[in-house]
């Protein structure tokens, strides 16, 4: 099989491979979790480059209904179209507004569509767009149309875990934890970012990186895209490899440590940590 | 064999199904596994498992039903019997199993002679396909079914076997131990068990079109528009938290905090308290400033309507007498016992439950716990996800 592969872009494991494979070939959607940064919504982007296939992007809001994804009825502009005497009220299908599905579901190559951050809607969501996404098609009550999809798009569904998902979803589904890098992925990761990254620093970094994730009790563990963006702070103010060797992160809060903790209380725990340590040792 | 494999994975708690088991079943159909063992065990995982707290415990059993024969006598059936399984056995298995769903489900694919048959089958082909390759099932000459149950054999799996020797196995590796939190209380299932709350409610700002409205407005004005708005609905259930803190409540911190950050998110009207050991005439909301910045008991009463479901959270174990008697604060002078308290405010919200942050089993050695529980009328739950589905349930009525 041709397929999904890691590419110097985006590095993914083999059960990651797997997994998007299976989910193409039997035209299932694929489920995505994993800690906040670890690369789910960018994997999406690398299936759709893989494959050939346009991307649809559905990012899912705490207000987003399932509806919206197939088509809404604009039922208030028909009303006003009437009382200005508009002769396109005539035809209802004027007044239906497309969703997200609906072009992906009537494109005539097929698509990969990203449902991003599922668990943000409703519980009702998923169970809303069971069918929708089993049949691939639905029906649209106002103009009597069904819309089945000319090629079955693979969708790929994100969550991170706000809400459990309903069983009849999930059954449905393949899935796939992305488990946090270890640190030889790490360094592929970092590699494929910065290419011409300084090796001393990227090893320097990596270390005091992973040090700070081991650090108990943080709030928000600092995952791929906090340690990417602290790099490249690290790139622009050209802080040299040896102003982090030898860094214990349990003693000195690590320099531009503001891309990595994004939360007070975090920095804090740091400070306090750092503090005891110096004091104790 | 596979069906054997999922009916093992039901025993340790994944909850895979028949549907699942097909789904697996085409792909490996459509070969998306095909060369090595490894590809197989995630394949076989991403088809399976729909849950990270799950991946241990299908490592567990992966490692057990295919190498075969090592299980260990675990468990009630002692994992996973090298032996032939009749058909009858497993037809047994079946209905021990499935859900009233997925037997109707097996009734509609033509009954369970009919699956296995198909699945046969299925075999069949993928190892006719591949016959002389080198693809991951070799049979030795055998079926991979059997008499419809397990090979002693095992699926051996890929020609090169020592390649797969070589390696550790992955499943072996156990890297998803520490994602089964299967007991413990986390953010998440508190959220999830607090959300049976829930109460679906129009409210607020009006700003949903409200359809049935315009229209019969509309043609009440003769055809001219007459739009009519309605609010959004929202979760409207109102929740009054009173948190113990100090004292035998450090050893409960976490679970304290874990069930109030949640709350903070699934409730738009959240109100909490805190108090020591039991509540009295003066509660407080900022715990550092508890000396100068106590509240009225009676003021909170007023403030919150019956219409809010009151929890209160706390270990209960404490000195009797700072139940029964006044004065038998161990923090200031109360004129009227805590049970007064405890009754005027229980009066006030008719709804409340008490969750305790000690296990059951051990509510009976501690005699303030009986006396809290008796206030209460018995609505005292662990804090644990057991628990809190209990207090919701109660809650909601
Ligand atoms: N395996 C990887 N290979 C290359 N880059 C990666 C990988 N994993 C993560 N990244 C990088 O990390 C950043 C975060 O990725 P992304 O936004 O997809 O994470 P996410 O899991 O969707 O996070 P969130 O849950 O916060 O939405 C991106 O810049 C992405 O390029
Ligand atoms: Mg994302």
């Amino acid at each position: 099989m041709s397929g999904f592969k890691s590419t110097e872009r985006y590095i993914a494991s083999r059960d990651l491979e797997v997994a998007v494979n299976a989910a193409v070939a039997l035209q299932r959607p694929l489920l995505v979790k994993g800690e906040p940064g670890t690369g789910k919504t960018v994997l999406a982007h690398e299936v759709a480059a893989a494959l050939g296939h346009p991307l649809v992007e559905w990012h899912v809001k705490s207000t987003t209904k399932a509806q919206q994804g197939l088509y809404e009825y604009d039922a208030v502009s028909r009303l006003r179209d009437s009382q200005l005497g508009d002769p396109k009220v005539a035809d209802i299908a004027n007044y239906i507004v497309r969703g997200k599905l609906w072009d992906a579901f009537e494109a005539d190559r097929p698509q990969v569509v990203l449902i991003d951050e599922i668990d943000k809607a409703d519980i009702e969501f998923p169970n809303d767009l069971l069918l929708e996404l089993d049949r691939m098609q639905f029906f649209v009550y106002e103009t009597r149309q069904t819309i089945a999809a000319k090629h079955r798009p693979v969708v790929i569904i994100t969550s991170n875990n706000e809400k459990e998902l309903p069983d009849a979803f999930l059954r449905r589904c393949f899935f796939h934890y992305i488990r946090f890098p270890d640190r030889p992925t790490m360094e592929r990761i970092v590699e494929a970012h910065y290419p011409g990254l300084q090796r001393d620093l990227a090893r320097e970094a990596l270390t005091v990186f992973f040090q700070v994730r081991d650090v108990p009790g943080l709030r928000k563990k600092p995952a791929t895209s906090e340690l990417l963006d602290w790099l490249k702070l690290l790139m622009i103010e050209d802080l040299p490899a040896e102003a982090l060797r030898s860094q214990d992160a349990k003693l000195v809060i690590p320099p531009l440590h503001g891309a990595l903790l994004k939360n007070e209380q975090d920095v804090h725990l740091f400070e306090r940590l750092a503090f005891l340590n110096r004091r104790g040792g | 064999m596979f069906a054997q494999f999922v009916f093992a994975l039901r025993d340790a708690g994944v909850p895979a199904s028949v549907t699942e088991y097909l789904t697996l079943l085409g792909a490996m159909r459509a070969g998306v596994a095909d060369y090595s063992v490894e590809d197989f065990y995630y394949l076989s995982r991403s088809a399976l498992v729909k849950d990270e707290r799950h991946l241990d415990r299908f490592d567990r059993v992966f490692g057990q039903v295919f190498r075969g024969l090592e299980a260990p006598a675990e468990g009630e059936d002692g994992g996973t019997a090298p032996r032939a399984l009749p058909e009858e056995w497993l037809r047994r298995m079946a209905e021990k199993h499935l859900t009233p769903e997925e037997r109707a489900q097996v009734e509609a694919l033509g009954g369970f002679d009919t699956l296995m048959e198909t699945l046969r089958q299925r075999l069949a082909e993928q190892q006719g396909r591949h016959q002389g390759g080198s693809k991951w099932i070799g049979t030795a000459g055998t079926s991979p079914f059997g008499a419809y149950g397990y090979n002693p054999e095992g699926v051996r799996i890929g020609q090169d076997t020592s390649r797969h020797r070589r390696a550790a196995k992955v499943w072996d590796k156990r890297e998803f131990r520490d994602l089964d939190d299967g007991v413990e209380l986390g953010t998440r299932n508190i959220k999830l068990a607090l959300r049976r709350l829930r109460r679906f409610a129009r409210e607020g700002a009006a700003t949903e079109l409200d359809m049935p409205g315009t229209i019969r407005a509309t043609a009440q004005n003769a055809g001219s528009l007459d739009l009519k708005m309605v609010p959004e609905r929202h979760n409207a259930v109102k929740v009054l938290l009173f948190l113990d803190v100090g004292g035998s409540m450090d050893d409960h911190v976490r679970a304290s905090e874990e069930l109030f950050s949640a709350a903070r998110s699934e409730f738009k009207h959240l109100a909490f308290y805190y108090f020591h050991n039991c509540p009295y005439e003066r509660v407080w909301q900022h715990n550092a400033r508890r000396r100068d910045a106590t509240i009225p008991t009676e003021q909170v009463i007023r403030t919150y309507g019956p219409d809010y479901r009151a929890i209160f959270v706390g270990d209960a174990t404490m000195s009797p007498y700072e139940i029964a008697s006044p004065g038998g604060s161990v923090e200031h002078w109360n004129d009227e016992p805590g049970a007064a308290w405890m009754a005027r405010l229980l009066g006030h919200w008719r709804r409340s439950a008490w969750l305790n942050p000690v296990p059951r089993a051990e509510w009976g050695f501690t005699q303030s716990v009986g006396m809290v529980r008796h206030l209460m009328e018995d609505r005292m739950y662990p804090l644990t996800p057991g628990g809190l589905d209990e207090m919701t349930r109660e809650l909601s009525r």
